[in-house]
């Protein structure tokens, strides 16, 4: 997808009404659990929110919240135009209902940093429409004209006599009825910047009083009257596999035991799954491990991390694939070039592993089936899940909750799918929660990507050109979705996932810097592969913003200055020059050349413009480490500024930034999953170790918003650090570390070589 | 029937006595905001308080709770009022949120024995529990400041008396 375009198709994802009425009830579908609300007969002025009679706004939110406070974002953007008192606003998280669909891709769906920046204009339109219908009822009730009144703190007030009418009290009346058409909304002109009363502010975070008593609720909390549980039980591969025979009768003298499900998925999202299903999540799991499940291992069963690299060393060695960016023609220039710097760069396995393991609640109910799942693509798992029992997409009544982490795998659909097959042949509700076991050894993990990058260098050292190439399983070419796929940049039609090498289109300006990007369908096929919170920038960065360090040690230049060079923002890469500032906040926060370091210490850059070209946060890093002998590194510090243009709430926006500095870290020198004989090895948090309180170093951020364009804050910061690191290990004892995770003895051997 | 005493209430409980105290306190009782993580003692978000100490409910059978002080974080305040827990509200710790009530039982756990944690005893009692959106800097902010208000009031109390 190389612009933002609807990805939904038919009418019901793309109508959008905007009629303003008193009474327009119905749109208010609080889902009654805590944190949330429920509204009463109300105002609704568009379907994004209602004003009950006690004044409370409730903000409906299409988006999903698994942490990044979005629905909080949302209800400060709305509540800004509407004039509205915040302790006067709460959100209530919407379900499938195409009506609240993203505006801009036209579909339930929640990533890529995107949510910001898609819906601010239409929440901020929104808000505006009900403060404008507010404004005529209120100065109508107060009897004087409109212009003479002023909306703020829920009420409209007459600045001539300084009488005001509250929101409540129009509401009540029920004297608002004006009806906007989409272009009467897109007439309304906006507050700028300078008008903010809530935006720009450190407003409190709706969610964060329920998440420190136990009442808010995730989906793993949900229940229904007569619901059963279900444990799956899964192949000894990853994917492939079929159930060939189960033998229940162990199971069968196991307390509260109903029955044992093989999950027949016709989606093919799941493969060779029995749910053994009982009354309690105890009782299930006790039950699954008394099935005796027999398997054919199907075709991946000989698949290792290792034959994955070795196929992608073999595909990268010949012609094919697909041209992801053109500029010039590297392969010409590579030959002309003064001096050619080559090598080649590895991400390995990582998984989601969000707090909250996957789960769902199904049942099937006058001809609708229900799901209880916090998700962040309805659109497209409610789809599956409803092809999976033969149920029609709009038959499907999704339930969205809070989101015990997501981080992209609730992206995916699997838990949904089972636990309709599930109840579909037990005629009860089920409800599928995975144990941290099969949550690790069954996601849809971060792809091993394999790169090999060659810069050709001009006689004084300038580069000139860049050939790119990258071999990896394409996590959203899996979806199926025809409008997330990307025309190649020479005219091949819907050929590549983009999602699986943006970044590599650097800002940079390299006359000639060609990427082709390779589908590895050994790995596609044995490590069905997902978003991983920051996508393709995560791994591309790591290549390229480590290159980008080698390149300049080769022409004998500071690799920040020679950074900052290339950085010129000309023709194309216009804009570039925000980003040269953000390296430049980093490197004078850090001290970057001017603090004096400790033998086994260094400094290193990084700069991004993660997530994709279009939609850049710009970011940069200065990593901070200190590597002993042993090729041990601490990290002592992450100094990070980020421009995002408009920082909404400024806290939030640190804790995104901070918290996606340490899952920089983390994937950097923590996280390595591995596949062998076709299944993920790592289990649990003992294998598989995401970083604890006691890795982690000082983190300083710096927040850039000049008043732009809002940008995304949860993915960016997460690309920087690992090339920040890398560079920084180099700089403090001369080793080059080209596979992620980083280790010790990585470094060490790196060492010996320098 | 086994019968817990848990937030202050005498409960019997229909399960066995093998059972983990995790799943009686969130399927038996119904009681959803202890959270299930790992099932292995890894992760920490399933952190309760046995007779006042911090143990992970899912490596605690119902058997080992029969007999002792069940708390979870429905019953750590009334109003949702203990330091740790406004000190979290402060600091505006929770991302997710899913592993905090965890985060909030090991950290009342940890200032009820030692009021006055230095950051690396802060790290050493914190450590076991995982926080995957990495909320960790504000964790550290949020038990230093509950340290900070449960020492003022206790000089305010002593006062007083």
């Amino acid at each position: 997808m190389s612009k933002h375009e609807k990805i939904g198709s038919g009418p019901e994802l793309s109508r959008r009404s905007f009629l303003v009425g008193v009474g327009a009830a119905g749109l208010a579908c609080g889902i009654g659990v805590s944190g949330l609300a429920e509204a009463a007969v109300s105002f609704s002025p568009t379907v994004w929110y209602s004003i009950g009679e006690d004044g409370f706004v409730t903000v409906n939110v299409g988006k999903a919240d698994m942490g990044q406070h979005v629905a909080s974002t949302m209800a400060q953007i709305v509540a800004d135009e509407l004039g509205a008192s915040w302790s006067h606003v709460r959100v209530a998280l919407m379900g499938n209902d195409p009506k609240y669909s993203d505006p801009v891709l036209g579909a339930t769906i929640t990533g890529g940093s995107w949510s910001t920046m898609m819906n601010f204009e239409t929440m901020s339109r929104a808000g505006a429409a009900g403060r404008i219908a507010l404004s005529e009822a209120g100065a109508g009730m107060l009897g004087v004209p409109v212009d003479q009144v002023v909306a703020g703190d829920s009420r409209i007030l007459d600045k001539k006599s300084g009488k005001a009418v509250s929101y409540a009290d129009i509401v009540k009346a029920g004297k608002a009825s004006r009806a906007f058409s989409a272009d009467d909304l897109k007439a309304i002109k906006l507050k700028t910047p300078d008008q903010y009363t809530l935006i720009g502010k450190d407003i409190p975070q709706i969610d964060i009083p329920f998440k420190v008593n136990g009442t808010a609720k995730y989906s793993i909390d949900a229940t229904l009257p007569g619901m059963v549980y279900g444990h799956i039980v899964t192949p000894p591969v990853r994917y492939g596999a079929k159930v060939t025979a189960v033998d229940d009768s162990a199971a069968k003298k196991m307390p509260g035991f109903v029955q044992a499900v093989v999950i027949e998925d016709p989606t093919g999202t799941v493969t060779g799954w029995v749910v053994a299903v009982a009354k309690t999540y105890w009782e299930a799991a006790k039950a699954a491990e008394a099935l005796k499940v027999t398997y054919d291992n199907g075709p991946n069963a000989q698949v290792t991390s290792e034959s994955i690299v070795a196929e992608g060393k073999r595909l990268q060695s010949m012609p094919g694939g697909e041209l992801f960016y053109k500029v010039g023609d590297a392969e010409a220039a590579l030959k002309s070039a003064a001096k050619v710097i080559e090598a080649e760069y590895t991400t390995s396995i990582n998984i989601h592993a969000p707090m909250e393991p996957m789960n769902a609640l199904a049942e099937i109910k006058d001809g609708k089936l229900h799901i209880h799942c916090g998700n962040q693509f309805f659109t497209r798992s409610c789809g599956i899940a409803a092809a999976a029992v033969g149920m029609k997409p709009e038959d499907v009544v999704a339930h969205q909750y809070w989101i015990g982490g997501g981080f992209g795998r609730k992206l995916d659909g699997d838990m949904m799918v089972t636990a309709a097959l599930a109840t579909k042949a037990v005629g009860k509700p089920v409800k599928i929660v995975y144990s941290r076991e099969h949550d690790m050894q069954m996601d849809f993990s971060r792809p091993l990507v394999y790169q090999k990058l060659q810069f050709g260098l001009d006689g004084a050292g300038k580069a000139v050109a860049l050939q790119h190439d990258l071999v990896s399983a394409w996590a959203t070419k899996r979806w199926g979705i025809p409008g997330f796929m990307s025309d190649s940049a020479d005219g091949h039609k819907g050929v590549l996932d983009s999602f699986a090498v943006n970044g590599s289109d650097f800002y940079y300006s390299v006359p000639n810097h060609n990427v082709r990007t390779i589908l590895n369908e050994l790995a596609q096929s044995a490590t069905p592969s997902g978003q991983l919170r920051s996508v393709a920038p995560g791994w591309t960065f790591w290549a390229v913003e480590s290159m980008m360090d080698e390149v300049a040690h080769a022409a004998g230049k500071d690799p920040a200055e020679y950074r900052l060079a290339l950085l010129d923002g000309a023709g194309v890469n216009a804009g570039a020059q925000r980003l040269a500032n953000t390296l430049r906040a980093a490197m004078g926060l850090a001290g970057y050349g001017t603090k004096k370091l400790e033998k086994g210490e260094g400094m290193g850059v990084a700069c991004v413009s993660s997530q994709e070209r279009a939609t850049s946060s710009w970011t940069a890093c200065v990593a901070h480490v200190m590597v002993n002998e042993q090729g041990e590194v601490k990290v002592k510090k992450l100094t990070v500024a980020t421009d995002v243009g408009t920082a909404i709430n400024p806290d939030g926006v640190r804790a995104q930034v901070v918290g996606g500095a340490q899952w920089g870290l983390s994937l950097a020198m923590l996280e390595k999953a591995t596949l062998k004989n076709g299944a993920i090895e790592q289990t649990n948090f003992d294998s598989y170790t995401p970083a604890r309180m006691a890795d982690l170093p000082e983190i300083e951020v710096a927040i850039i918003a000049n008043g732009d364009p809002v940008r995304g804050t949860g993915e960016p910061t997460v690309t920087v650090i690992a090339p920040a690191l890398g560079n920084a290990i180099f700089n403090a004892v001369g080793s080059r570390v080209r596979a992620l995770p980083i280790t010790a003895e990585a470094v060490k051997a790196a060492m010996k070589k320098a | 029937m086994p019968e817990l005493m848990i937030n202050g209430h005498k409960m019997a409980v229909e399960a066995d006595k093998s059972t983990p105290l995790l799943w009686v306190i969130r399927d038996n009782l119904n009681m959803t905001g202890t959270k299930f993580g790992c099932g292995a003692g890894l992760c920490g978000a399933c952190t309760v308080h046995l007779d006042g100490v911090a143990v992970r409910s899912c490596q605690t059978s119902l058997a080992d709770a029969v007999g002792k002080k069940v708390t979870t974080i429905e019953g750590l305040s009334e109003h949702s009022d203990h330091p740790v827990q406004k000190a979290w509200v402060a600091e505006q710790v929770p991302q997710c949120g899913y592993c905090q009530s965890g985060q909030i039982m090991q950290a009342a756990s940890l200032l009820s024995h030692n009021p006055t944690p230095t950051h690396a005893e802060i790290v050493e009692a914190m450590n076991g529990n995982l926080c995957r959106c990495m909320t960790y800097p504000r964790i550290v902010k949020a038990i230093q400041r509950a340290s900070t208000d449960m020492s003022a009031a206790n000089e305010t109390a002593g006062r007083k008396a």
